[in-house]
């Protein structure tokens, strides 16, 4: 009934489906983490409670996003050797390393000091409760650091050298095998792309909130806060798209390619494709709306520049062009669907109607979820353009699968897809309604989401709770 | 090769360092999972919540370390090791995703808080089980050729695999209740130190069942616990862990606070040794040492250099939200 290649396409379907419901939450502590530490600055700096309140709501949400993204991610680690053991042991030297060092600098840091962050505002005092958010923050960064590097060297493997059983195994320089060519560029455009996912979700519930009463102080400040971020880091990401692309083209042109739908090669200036449908079998894209010339100009720089078309890969060779070509607008198209957010947002600003124009409140409200839909386009269009590599060039995914048999993969599969559905839809269920509620005078913390009051037992609770409340009185009017 | 024989040697100790953190940390806060049916509803299981909520995040990057770490340093290991017992993999993961939303969701959702309290329970049975099972799918012995797993994939369940399944099930639970009577008092201790007695018993049972069992599997074991020189050192082990599972029983019945949970860990660490007799110096018995499934030296050396100086800051600052969380814990607590 199964067969070999039966295992792996489910093998596959089974990481890309883990791999990408566990993005999805990192791409959002990464950036509310930061969001946290900002808040909860600039609260010590000006000791207006508003801050406070706004910092609690957003913790509560964090702490329910932050815990998914846990369990998510235990499974990735095991994933690689249950699923891909043959990539696990040829691979393992190069990459293991930097995954260890992911957990040691990392992982630790944000477990270590999140009981802290969630609870332990009363216990510690006001700088070293900043202190343990600010280590939860670099965590995630440390964290997006390592593991971006390990995918940047299966994307552009460098530094490396081929043992006798077939293992890559490092070579002199660490730094080589760390910075590889496309870390820089995918390091920087996903860190970005986690602040405009969490911009955007703040926006919208900063939104949502306005739509509600337009003269809700909490709800001005997160949408304002959020606005900035849009109209200052969307062009930035846009720019660092276009540098990201650049960069593949010169080391994974095939990728490129599939996302430009070139079948053909353009000797003398090629267009590019804005909306049809590629069909890989015909080799050709039916239906395109095409501006001539405009591909090479964007990624040569010049109108008459050639430009070379998958009939120079082999078929064996090609990646699943339709899948990419489509990721990729979708990713394209919310940028500058961010972008048009940012700049409308100046204009309102500019005009002092940024929390009275109802229009615009709607469109990020509409726009909350986008950046989460775009950074999981984004990882579809570098992996499955990644295709059919592992290893870009040297290790086939056919080659790199564990020798299982279908019913085992199709079994483990199916407990996931129920698992996760269960699990992570609750689990967002919750976040969102978090998310209905505005954020209150005196926002309760994680710690008092049970009813009643707060009750430390066993030590007496410490000074930062009452300190803050004798900025009170000067939000509100 | 000496050098490689060293650093072999070190990163051994460094991944058996790693898994002994986890199953002592990670190990007290799936106990009170596995015993958080017997609290009472409301007050009795907030409180045995909110003993491990600061903390179980942290406890559990010790499986990642330790899982990591094999991914690392004995890369070999780690690609023959899953996918033999890929069905416990599995289920142990699924368990954890269970159990690590429930400490969140329990709190957001009162209305659905039961479901919430036996998903925290399943998930944390589920994952011990398929823990034990894994060490006794390794002790047991995995059929390696060519690089790979070469066995069928029921292989890893016999037995001997449940009897080490519910053996990690009773330690567990026994560290859980122990930690439990560290950290509370009243009526809720009271039940934590009963538990703590039915679960020591338990334990020590399966831990004489596995000892029994062990050696009949295989030849090499009956060699290396019951022949000169093995049982000079092997012996030893034995004789220690009736003395400490005395002493347990003692702190029990007089109602010590914090011994029985460090007598608790004796006990584990004990296992751990005897579990070094069984298998050192192999990965996987029989079949690959942990020469054969090591990484090269440029790599254990770039790691070792990474663990030297993080670790004692891991520590550090492990040990320090220890401290700020410690004392008794309330009902509402911090959650
Ligand atoms: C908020 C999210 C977001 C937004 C608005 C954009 N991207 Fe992006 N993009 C990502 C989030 C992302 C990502 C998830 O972070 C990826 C996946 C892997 C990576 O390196 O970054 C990515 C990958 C990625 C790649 C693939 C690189 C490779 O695999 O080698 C290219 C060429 C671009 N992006 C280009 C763009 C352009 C031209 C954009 C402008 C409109 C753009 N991205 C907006
Ligand atoms: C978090 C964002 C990521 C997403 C959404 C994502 C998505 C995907 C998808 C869709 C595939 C399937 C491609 C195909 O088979 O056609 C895949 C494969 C894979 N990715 Fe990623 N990926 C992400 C990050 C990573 C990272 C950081 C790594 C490395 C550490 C990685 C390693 C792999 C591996 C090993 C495979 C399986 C082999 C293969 O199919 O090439 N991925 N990923
Ligand atoms: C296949 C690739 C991946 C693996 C194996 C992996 C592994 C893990 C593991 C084991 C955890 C849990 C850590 C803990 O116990 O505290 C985790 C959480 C996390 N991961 Fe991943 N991860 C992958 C992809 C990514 C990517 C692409 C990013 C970011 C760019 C990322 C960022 C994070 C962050 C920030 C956390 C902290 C938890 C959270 O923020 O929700 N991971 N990951």
């Amino acid at each position: 009934m199964f067969d070999g290649a039966d295992a792996l396409l489910l093998a596959r379907i089974q990481f890309a489906f883990t791999v990408s419901f566990h993005f999805i939450f990192p791409a959002f502590s990464i950036g509310l983490a930061s969001y946290l530490a900002v808040l909860e600055g600039l609260w010590l700096r000006t000791g207006r409670d508003l801050y406070l309140d706004l910092f609690r709501y957003w913790l509560k949400i964090f702490a329910v996003a932050f815990a998914m993204g846990v369990v998510s991610g235990l499974v990735m680690s095991y994933q690689f050797g249950t699923n891909w053991a043959v990539f696990s042991d040829k691979a393992g030297p190069v990459i293991g390393p930097l995954m260890a060092y992911e957990v040691l600098t990392a992982f630790f840091l944000e477990a270590g000091f999140l009981g802290v962050m969630l609870f332990g505002m009363e216990r510690v005092g006001r700088k070293l409760h900043f202190t343990a958010t600010l280590m939860v923050a670099a965590g995630t960064f440390v964290s997006a650091f390592w593991i971006l590097s390990v995918n940047s060297w299966m994307q552009t493997p460098q530094g490396f050298e081929t043992g006798a059983n077939g293992q890559f195994l490092p070579g002199d320089s660490w730094i080589e095998i760390i910075f590889n060519p496309s870390f820089p560029y995918r390091l920087v455009h996903t860190v970005i792309a986690a602040y405009l996912t969490t911009a955007f979700a703040v926006g919208g519930v900063g939104a949502w909130h306005l739509l509600r009463d337009r003269g809700n102080l909490h709800a001005r400040k997160m949408f304002s806060m959020a606005m900035w971020m849009a109209a200052l880091v969307a062009p930035v990401q846009i720019f660092m798209g276009d540098a990201h692309g650049l960069n593949t083209l010169e080391h994974q042109p095939a990728k490129v390619m599939a996302m430009e739908g070139h079948f053909q090669s353009h000797p003398d200036g090629a267009p590019l494709i804005l909306f049809g449908i590629p069909d890989q079998e015909a080799q050709k894209v039916h239906l395109a709306i095409e501006v001539p010339k405009l591909s090479s100009l964007i990624l040569k720089h010049a109108l008459d520049a050639p430009l070379a078309g998958l009939d120079t890969i082999a078929p064996a060779d090609q990646p699943p062009v339709g899948i990419v070509f489509w990721a990729f607008r979708i990713m394209v198209a919310l940028g500058f669907g961010m972008l048009g957010i940012g700049l409308w947002s100046l204009l309102a600003r500019a005009r002092g109607k940024l929390y009275a124009w109802p229009w615009l409140h709607r469109a990020a409200l509409v726009m909350a979820p986008s950046g989460f839909v775009a950074v999981i386009a984004g990882w579809v269009t570098t992996e499955v353009g990644r295709q059919p590599w592992a290893v870009y060039g040297l290790l086939r995914t056919a080659d790199a699968a564990s020798p299982l048999a279908a019913p085992a993969v199709g079994a483990s599969l199916l407990g996931f897809v129920i698992v996760y559905f269960v699990c992570f839809s609750i689990g967002t269920w919750y976040i969102l309604r978090l998310m209905k509620k505005a954020p209150q005078p005196h926002e309760g913390g994680v710690e008092q989401s049970e009813s009643g009051p707060v009750r430390t037992a066993g030590v007496t609770p410490g000074p930062a709770r009452h300190e803050a409340r004798r900025g009170e009185g000067t939000d509100r009017p | 090769m000496t050098v490689n024989f060293d650093l072999t040697t070190i990163w051994a100790f460094i991944i058996a360092f790693g898994v002994f953190a986890y199953v002592v940390m990670d190990g007290f806060d799936l106990g009170i999972g596995i015993l958080f049916p017997t609290f009472r509803v409301g007050e009795g299981r907030n409180r045995a919540m909110n003993a491990i909520a600061p903390v179980w995040d942290g406890n559990e990057t010790w499986l990642v370390l330790g899982g990591g770490g094999l991914f690392a340093a004995f890369p070999l290991a780690y690609a023959v090791i899953l996918p033999a017992t890929y069905p416990l993999i599995i289920a142990m993961l699924l368990g954890l995703v269970f159990r690590g939303v429930a400490f969140e969701f329990r709190w957001r959702d009162p209305a659905h808080r039961k479901y919430w309290d036996f998903a925290f329970f399943a998930g944390s049975l589920v994952a011990a089980l398929a823990q034990g099972m894994t060490l006794g799918a390794i002790l047991q012995g995995i059929e390696v050729a060519d690089r790979a797993y070469a066995g069928s994939w029921w292989d890893w369940l016999t037995p001997y695999t449940l009897l080490t399944g519910l053996g990690v099930v009773a330690g567990y639970a026994l560290l859980g209740a122990c930690w439990l009577v560290w950290k509370l008092d009243g009526s809720a201790q009271d039940h934590a130190f009963k538990v703590a007695k039915r679960a020591a018993v338990a334990t020590l049972a399966m831990l004489g069942a596995v000892s029994l069992y062990t050696p009949l599997l295989d030849e090499t074991y009956w060699r290396r616990w019951f022949e000169a020189p093995g049982i000079y050192f092997a012996s030893q082990v034995p004789l220690l862990t009736l003395i400490i599972a005395v002493l347990l029983f003692r702190s029990l019945a007089k109602r010590r606070d914090v011994a029985p949970f460090w007598l608790a860990l004796g006990l584990f660490l004990l296992g751990m040794a005897g579990l070094g007799v069984s298998m050192w110096p192999y990965v996987v018995p029989d079949a690959l040492t942990i020469w054969d499934a090591a990484a090269p030296e440029r790599s254990q050396v770039f790691m070792l250099v990474g663990v030297a100086i993080t670790m004692p800051l891991i520590i550090a600052y492990t040990g320090w939200a220890y401290w700020v969380f410690r004392g008794k814990v309330g009902a509402e607590g911090y959650h």
